[in-house]
C-alpha cells in the first residue's frame, strides 16, 4: 500500500508552489504554469539530465542544477530565467545546431521539431559558433524507418523508450566525446538487427527529424512524444488514455 | 656482513634499464642480497638502487652501471615525510612476508578489536580529505555510508589515475600493494561492507600483476578480515575515473557519468550504499588508524590535513615522487627539492586538465586546497607540472582542451560540443589569428561550459583557459591578429 508523500513548500520566480516532497522540480515548474525548455527529458522514460537546457538556480546551491532530475525540498527558491540562464540556454541552443547539419527547409521535421520550438523559445536565430559540417551518415536500412544521423542530438530518447518500454534495447550510445552516435543492435545496420519489433516508439518519440516514417516527405513527420507517458502510466497503474 | 641492496623494480626504472642493474648487482653480491622494490622517488635519474651497509648506512646510486652517486642529504630526499609511502622503496612488492614483517596488517588486526563507529571517528579527527582530486572530507563520507541501513554495502577504490603527469596511485600499488588492500579492508569493517572493488586502468600493467599477487596472497593468508577484493580493469577511458562513470563500468555498462544526487553513499554499485575513495586515501588509512586520527591532523595545515604524495615533473632538475607536508610551499618543492633555478620556472601546473597554472612570483603559496583553489587551480590528484619559459600558455591550454575533447564521454551538450569549440577557438590564438571577438567569445563559453556541464570533466575543462587568462592574459592579447589589436 502506498502512502502519499509529505507536501513541501517554496517558490519558484516568487511565485508559492506546494508539492509532493518526491515531484521533480521540472513538474512543480510546469505544474506552476510556467515553462523551461528541454530535451532530453520525456515523461514517461528515465530521466538522464543530459541536454542541459532544463537548468535553473536554486538559492543557495553552488550549482546551477537541471529540473528533470533535481527533486523539490522544502523551502526551495528557484528561478527559471536568470539573465545568466538565458545566455546559457541561447548558446547551448547555438551549439546543437553546430554541431550537426540541421537544414530545416528540406527536413521530415520542419514545423513539428522540439530542436527548432527550442530554438524560438530562447530567441535563437543564427549560431554564432562555426558550424562544423560533421560528416555523418543516414541508415535507411530498415524496411519503413529512416535514421538520419545528421540531425541527432543525442537526447538517447530512441534508447531509453526502446530499451524500458519496448523492452527490446535495439539501440544505443557507440564512440564518445563529439564522435557520438546512436547505434543499432553491436553498431549494425538497423535493418539487421532482430530484436527491433518495428513498433516505431523510437520514431514517435524523436524530438528531431532524426527518426522518422519513410513515407514521409519534407515537413510531414507527426511526432508522438506523449506514447512514452501513456503506455508507462498503462503499464505501472493499469490505466489507458484513449486519445 | 655485506651490503645488500635494494633495486627498484617500478615502471620508470622497468623502462630506463632496472633489470640490467639488477643482474649487475645480483653477479656482484649474490641473488639473495638483492631485492626488488618499488619506487625510490628520483624516477628521472632511472634505473636507481639503494645500498644498505651492515654499519646502518644507505646510499642510492642511478644508472645501468650504477656510476652515478645520489646524495641523500639533498633536499628532495630530506623534504619528504613518508606517511602513505613509508614502506614503499623498502618493502619486496611481490612478497608478502616481507610486508607482514615490516607491519602490514598489524593496524587492520588491531582495528578488528575495535567499535567500527571509532574507526570512523578516528578518520574525521585526522581531517584526511580525499585524495583523488575533489577533497571530500573522508570521515565524513565515512560516515554516510556507516549510516545507510542495508545490511549489503561495498567499498570501490578509484585507481583510474588518468592525469596526464601523475603517478601518485601507481606508485602506492606498485611499491606497497598490501596498504591499498589494508586501508580497504579497514574501511569496510568501519562502514560495514562485505565486498570490495579496485578499478583500475588497463595502462597500468604493472599495478594490476601487483594487486592480483598481494590480493591473492592475502586472501590465502586469511588476513584481510574475509573481506573479497576484486579486481577490475578499465578500458581506457578517463571519463571513468569519475565515480558514477566508474561504477556503470564495473556493472558492465557504459562509462558514463550520471547526476548526482543520489550520491554513491546513498546508490552507488547496483543501487548499493557505496564507499568510494581513492588509492591514496585509502593507503593513508592504515597510519590513521595505527598512530591516531591527532597524529595525522598535527601535520599540515588547518583546512588540509596530513600529508599529500605528488607527481613532480617537468623543467626542473630532479623529477620523480615526492610526499611532503600538507602547507610546504610550492616554492621549496619546485626549486629546493625539484632544482628548478628562479628565472627559469614560468608556472607550476597542478590538478591536470581540471586544474590551472600557478605563475613563478606565487610560488611562497602553501600547497593546501584552499590556497590553491583561490588561485583558480586545484590540488587534483597530485600531478604538478614545472613549465619554464619554452611553453606558450595558450598552447598549455589547447593541449588540455585536446585532451578533454578526446576524453568527453559525449553525453552532455556543453562538454561535447563545447570543449570542441573551446579548442578551435584557441588554434586561433596558437596560430596568433585570433580577433577580439574570440576572446571575448573564449571567456563566455569557458563560462557556459563551466557552469552548465554534467559532471566534473565537462565543469573543469574550461580551468587551464581561465587560470592562464588571469595570470598569462597577455600571450592571448599578444597572439591576436595583426591588425585587429585593441
Ligand atoms: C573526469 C574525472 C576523472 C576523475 N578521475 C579520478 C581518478 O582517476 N582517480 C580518483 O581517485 N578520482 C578521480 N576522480 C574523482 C572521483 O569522482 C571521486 O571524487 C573520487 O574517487 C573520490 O575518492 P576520494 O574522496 O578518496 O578522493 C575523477 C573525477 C572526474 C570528474
Ligand atoms: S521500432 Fe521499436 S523496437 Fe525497433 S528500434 Fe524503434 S523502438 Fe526499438
Ligand atoms: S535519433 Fe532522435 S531520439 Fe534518438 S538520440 Fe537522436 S535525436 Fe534523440
Ligand atoms: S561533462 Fe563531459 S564527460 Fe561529463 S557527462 Fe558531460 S559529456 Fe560526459
Ligand atoms: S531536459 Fe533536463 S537536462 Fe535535458
Ligand atoms: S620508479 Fe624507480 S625511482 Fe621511481
Amino acid at each position: 500500500m502506498s502512502v502519499d508523500p509529505p507536501v513541501v513548500h517554496g517558490h519558484i520566480n516568487g511565485q508559492v508552489f506546494s508539492a509532493a516532497a518526491d515531484a521533480t522540480l521540472l513538474q512543480v515548474i510546469r505544474a506552476a504554469g510556467l515553462q523551461v525548455p528541454t530535451l532530453c527529458h520525456l515523461d514517461g522514460l528515465t530521466p538522464v539530465g543530459a541536454c542541459r537546457l532544463c537548468l535553473v538556480a536554486i538559492e543557495g546551491h553552488p550549482k546551477l542544477e537541471p529540473a528533470c532530475v533535481t527533486t523539490v525540498a522544502e523551502g526551495m527558491v528557484v528561478h527559471t530565467h536568470t539573465p545568466e540562464l538565458e545566455t546559457y540556454r541561447r548558446m547551448a541552443v547555438e551549439l546543437f545546431f553546430a554541431e550537426g547539419n540541421h537544414v530545416c527547409a528540406f527536413c521530415v521535421a520542419n514545423g513539428s521539431c522540439e530542436l527548432q520550438d527550442v530554438a524560438v523559445e530562447v530567441g535563437m536565430d543564427h549560431s554564432r559558433f562555426p558550424y562544423q559540417y560533421p560528416q555523418r551518415h543516414v541508415d535507411a536500412s530498415h524496411t519503413q524507418f529512416s535514421l538520419d544521423h545528421h540531425r541527432c542530438i543525442l537526447c538517447t530518447r530512441c534508447v531509453r523508450v526502446c530499451d524500458e518500454i519496448e523492452g527490446a534495447h535495439v539501440w544505443d550510445v557507440g564512440y564518445r566525446g563529439s564522435a557520438c552516435s546512436i547505434i543499432a543492435g553491436l553498431d549494425q545496420p538497423w535493418g539487421e538487427v532482430a530484436a527491433c519489433t518495428s513498433c516505431g516508439k523510437c520514431v514517435d518519440v524523436c524530438p528531431t527529424g532524426a527518426l522518422f516514417r519513410k513515407e514521409d516527405g519534407t515537413a510531414e513527420k507527426h511526432p508522438h512524444p506523449e506514447r512514452a507517458a501513456q503506455l508507462a502510466e498503462a503499464r505501472h497503474e493499469h490505466r489507458w488514455t484513449n486519445p | 656482513m655485506a651490503v645488500s641492496w635494494r633495486c627498484c623494480d617500478a615502471t620508470a626504472c622497468r623502462a630506463a634499464g632496472a633489470a640490467a642493474l639488477r643482474q649487475r648487482l645480483e653477479a656482484e653480491v649474490g641473488a639473495e642480497r638483492v631485492k626488488p622494490v618499488g619506487c625510490l622517488r628520483l624516477c628521472g635519474q632511472a634505473p636507481l638502487a639503494a645500498a644498505d651497509h651492515p654499519d646502518g648506512s644507505t646510499e642510492l646510486v642511478a644508472g645501468v652501471a650504477g656510476e652515478r652517486r645520489l646524495d641523500l642529504d639533498h633536499p628532495f630526499f630530506a623534504l619528504q615525510r613518508p606517511v602513505v609511502l613509508e614502506r614503499c622503496g623498502l618493502v619486496d612488492p611481490s612478497s608478502i612476508d616481507d610486508a607482514l614483517a615490516q607491519g602490514a596488517y598489524a593496524t587492520l588486526a588491531a582495528c578488528r578489536l575495535r567499535r567500527a563507529a571509532e574507526l570512523v571517528e578516528e578518520v574525521v579527527r585526522s581531517g584526511l580529505r580525499g585524495r583523488g582530486g575533489a577533497g571530500y572530507p573522508t570521515g565524513r563520507k565515512w560516515q554516510l555510508v556507516a549510516a545507510q541501513s542495508g545490511a549489503h554495502k561495498v567499498v570501490v577504490c578509484n585507481a583510474d589515475e588518468g592525469d596526464p603527469g601523475a603517478f601518485m596511485d601507481r606508485s602506492v600499488m606498485e611499491g606497497d600493494p598490501h596498504r591499498l588492500l589494508e586501508g580497504m579492508a579497514i574501511a569496510a569493517q568501519a562502514v560495514g561492507a562485505a565486498e570490495a572493488y579496485i578499478y583500475v586502468r588497463a595502462e597500468y600493467p604493472l599495478a594490476i600483476e601487483r594487486l592480483r599477487t598481494a590480493i591473492a596472497a592475502a586472501t590465502e593468508r586469511g588476513v584481510l578480515a574475509g573481506l573479497p577484493i576484486q579486481l577490475r580493469i578499465g578500458a581506457g577511458a578517463y571519463v571513468c575515473g569519475e565515480e558514477t562513470a566508474l561504477l556503470h563500468s564495473i556493472e558492465g555498462g557504459r562509462g558514463t557519468p550520471r547526476p548526482r544526487p543520489p550520491y554513491p553513499a546513498v546508490s552507488g554499485l547496483w543501487g548499493l550504499p557505496t564507499l568510494i575513495n581513492n588509492v591514496e586515501t585509502f593507503a593513508a588509512i592504515p597510519a590513521i588508524l595505527r598512530e591516531g586520527g591527532d597524529w595525522y591532523a598535527a601535520m599540515g595545515t588547518a583546512g588540509s590535513k596530513g600529508t599529500k604524495v605528488f607527481a613532480l615533473s617537468g623543467a626542473i632538475t630532479h623529477t620523480g615522487l615526492i610526499e611532503v607536508e600538507m602547507g610546504t610551499s610550492l616554492r621549496t618543492i619546485v626549486e629546493a627539492m625539484g632544482g628548478g633555478g628562479s628565472g627559469v620556472v614560468k608556472a607550476v601546473q597542478t590538478g591536470g586538465p581540471s586544474g590551472g597554472c600557478i605563475p613563478a612570483e606565487l610560488l611562497d603559496t602553501p600547497v593546501d586546497y584552499a590556497s590553491l583553489q583561490e588561485l583558480g587551480s586545484i590540488m587534483g590528484s597530485g600531478g604538478m607540472v614545472v613549465i619554464d619559459a619554452a611553453m606558450a600558455m595558450p598552447e598549455l591550454a589547447r593541449y588540455f582542451m585536446r585532451f578533454c575533447v578526446a576524453e568527453s564521454c559525449g553525453k552532455c551538450l556543453p562538454c561535447r560540443a563545447g570543449t570542441v569549440q573551446l579548442e578551435q577557438l584557441l588554434d586561433r590564438f596558437v596560430e596568433k589569428r585570433a580577433s577580439p571577438a574570440d576572446l571575448a567569445q573564449l571567456e563566455q563559453l569557458c563560462g557556459m561550459v563551466k557552469a552548465t556541464s554534467l559532471c566534473g570533466l565537462g565543469q573543469s575543462a574550461p580551468n587551464p583557459v581561465l587560470s592562464t587568462l588571469r595570470f598569462f592574459r597577455a600571450e592571448y592579447e599578444a597572439a591576436l591578429a595583426p591588425g585587429v589589436v585593441p
